[in-house]
């Protein structure tokens, strides 16, 4: 057990300055963003240094991927197709999972750097982020949904791919992830890839918790956990609004 | 001003929406329609998720009505009694509203069948109502402008259970405003609406009531309708957004206000022909929404909860 034990000690001692000989000291200008009334969308600054014992190799440039992805959940993708003269929706793939926020940031295009390889095991690329499992056999080409899936979201600000990271002297980068105002709650990972020779040599993970504050906090509890009372609570305001409303205005005639 | 919405989980200018709540209250106020018709469309325009629309703004019809029916109270354009025979259909008909609309959520096609039956509606009430307006118009501007409206004896008067309607100054059976209430509270569920704009036009062609008592009547009917669906929605959806309903309340109760003031000022057949045109309009575009073939093909709807 003891000898075992220190093997593994050994074994781990040895393998470390072999298997990572650069790694990734990551930092960000906020792990929460709170949702408050008045959230317009907010900038997250993720910046980061890189730790090597030895110098770097000559070889091959070093390239940072840095990519954000909002909680995940599962939806219906749709498609129009005319019927009778008028536009119908006729075929649906049901995605399993298609994560509600998605950016991506890298020192050069993607496909240049990255094999395709490693961009599928560390599900790097949005389209490898949603999963659809068994499309129905009569749809012909299930691929065009989620095509159109990252098409729409990436016009609702959701989905983006092209941003740059700044990366100087091979070892300090930075870059700048906007998040829409159109945010959904939850927790929010934040992956930064370490590159060269288009293998992955490192991976930092940070979470950022993305909650709603204040009002907008204890009215979503309230639409949730007490929904009677929530309804009765919305129609008081629209009754007492709406006779306010009367009463104010027959003030104003009387004058 | 950018707002976030907690339920609708976007966020919005808080001007745009208090001027989208203020020019339909003027129309409901004007009309004594509900004006959800033309709010649920223009909150998905906006992009507010369609679910959180149509239940918000049945919150937003609750207020812009209860302020209309309160100005029609004080110069006692409400027929109570039609109201609650309107009211008791009704609340029938939004049950069973509810569970059609359950099965054609389940048959996928529910966002067509909103569309068509908006398409169906507004098509055949704006233009029975545009054609009947213009005859009454011109009939107003010929020689015999000063004839007495002639009371039409139809199949509706030969029906049992006759009740007196004193404030409408009819004699007539329970049984056609009960069935009148039925359906638009059937499309109070499915449509996400109050149904002013079915029950204003029935009321006046198919019962006979006069105008001026019809727009208070359909809107104290409509005020419990949509009460009633608020809470189905806030209590099975948790759909109902209490920030944009502020909003759009805010807007809507002042411009109903409006909107009342200019009714009264105005003639009958004039009011009618306008909403007439506005019917026609809505009915227009969504005919075209479906005739056309839209810029993107596909549509994304969650699944479930976050």
């Amino acid at each position: 057990m003891l000898r075992a034990a220190l093997l593994f000690v050994v074994m781990f001692l040895f393998s470390v300055p072999v298997m990572a000989q650069e790694t990734v000291v990551a930092g960000l200008s906020q792990n929460r963003v709170s949702i408050t009334a008045n959230f317009d969308g907010t900038g997250i600054l993720i910046f980061g240094a890189v730790k090597r014992e030895s110098p770097p190799p000559k070889n091959a440039t070093l390239q940072v991927v840095i990519e954000v992805s909002g909680p995940s959940g599962p939806l219906t993708v749709r498609r129009k197709q005319r019927v009778f003269g008028i536009w119908v929706n006729t075929d649906s793939i049901e995605i399993d999972s298609a994560p509600s926020f998605y950016a991506v940031a890298s020192t050069a295009p993607l496909a240049e750097i990255l094999s395709n390889t490693e961009d599928l095991r560390h599900r790097i690329s949005v389209q490898h982020l949603i999963r659809s499992v068994g499309a129905p056999a009569n749809i012909a080409n299930p691929e065009t949904f989620s095509e159109a899936l990252i098409r729409i979201r990436r016009k609702n600000g959701l989905y983006s791919s092209d941003g740059k990271v700044d990366l100087a002297d091979d070892t300090l980068f930075r870059t700048q992830i906007v998040l829409p105002s159109n945010l959904v709650e939850g927790d929010y990972t934040a992956r930064i890839f370490l590159i060269r020779d288009q293998k992955v040599l490192d991976i930092n993970k940070t979470t950022i918790a993305v909650r709603k504050v204040g009002l907008e906090r204890w009215i979503f509890n309230l639409a949730h956990q007490r929904p009677l009372i929530y309804g009765l609570l919305s129609l008081a305001i629209a009754i007492a609004a709406g006779w306010l409303a009367s009463a104010a205005f027959r003030v104003l005639r009387l004058n | 001003m950018q707002i976030y919405l907690p339920i609708a989980e976007v966020s919005v200018n808080a001007f745009l929406l208090l001027g989208l709540g203020g020019l339909v209250g003027v129309l409901s106020g004007m009309f004594g329609v509900g004006g959800g018709f033309l709010i649920t469309p223009l909150l998905f325009f906006i992009g507010i998720p369609p679910g959180v629309a149509v239940a918000t703004a049945t919150t937003q019809i609750v207020a812009s009505s209860f302020s209309g029916v309160l100005a029609h109270l004080k110069r006692k354009t409400v027929d109570l009694k039609m109201g609650t025979v309107l009211l008791i259909g009704g609340l029938a008909g939004a049950a069973v509203g509810v569970q059609l609309f359950r099965m054609l959520r389940a048959i996928g096609q529910v966002e067509l069948m909103v569309t068509l039956s908006y398409v169906v509606f507004l098509g055949i009430i704006g233009g029975l109502m545009f054609a009947e307006s213009l005859r009454a118009i011109r009939r107003a501007k010929g020689p015999h402008a000063r004839r007495p409206p002639r009371r039409q004896h139809n199949w509706v008067h030969g029906l049992p259970f006759k009740i007196k309607f004193r404030t409408s100054g009819l004699y007539i059976s329970a049984i056609p405003p009960l069935m009148v209430g039925a359906l638009v509270g059937i499309l109070a569920a499915i449509m996400g609406v109050g149904g002013g704009f079915i029950m204003v036009p029935a009321m006046i062609y198919l019962l006979g009531m006069p105008t001026k008592v019809v727009i208070g009547t359909s809107l104290f009917q409509i005020i419990f309708v949509t009460a009633f669906t608020t809470l189905m929605h806030a209590t099975t959806n948790y759909t109902v957004d209490m920030v944009l309903a502020v909003l759009l309340i805010g807007g809507g109760v002042v411009g109903a206000q409006v909107g009342t003031r200019i009714g009264v000022k105005m003639k009958a057949e004039q009011l009618r022909i306008l909403l007439a045109i506005l019917v026609l309009l809505v009915c227009g575009k969504l005919a075209l929404d479906l005739l056309l073939e839209p810029a993107e093909l596909y549509s994304i709807a969650e699944r479930g909860g976050h």
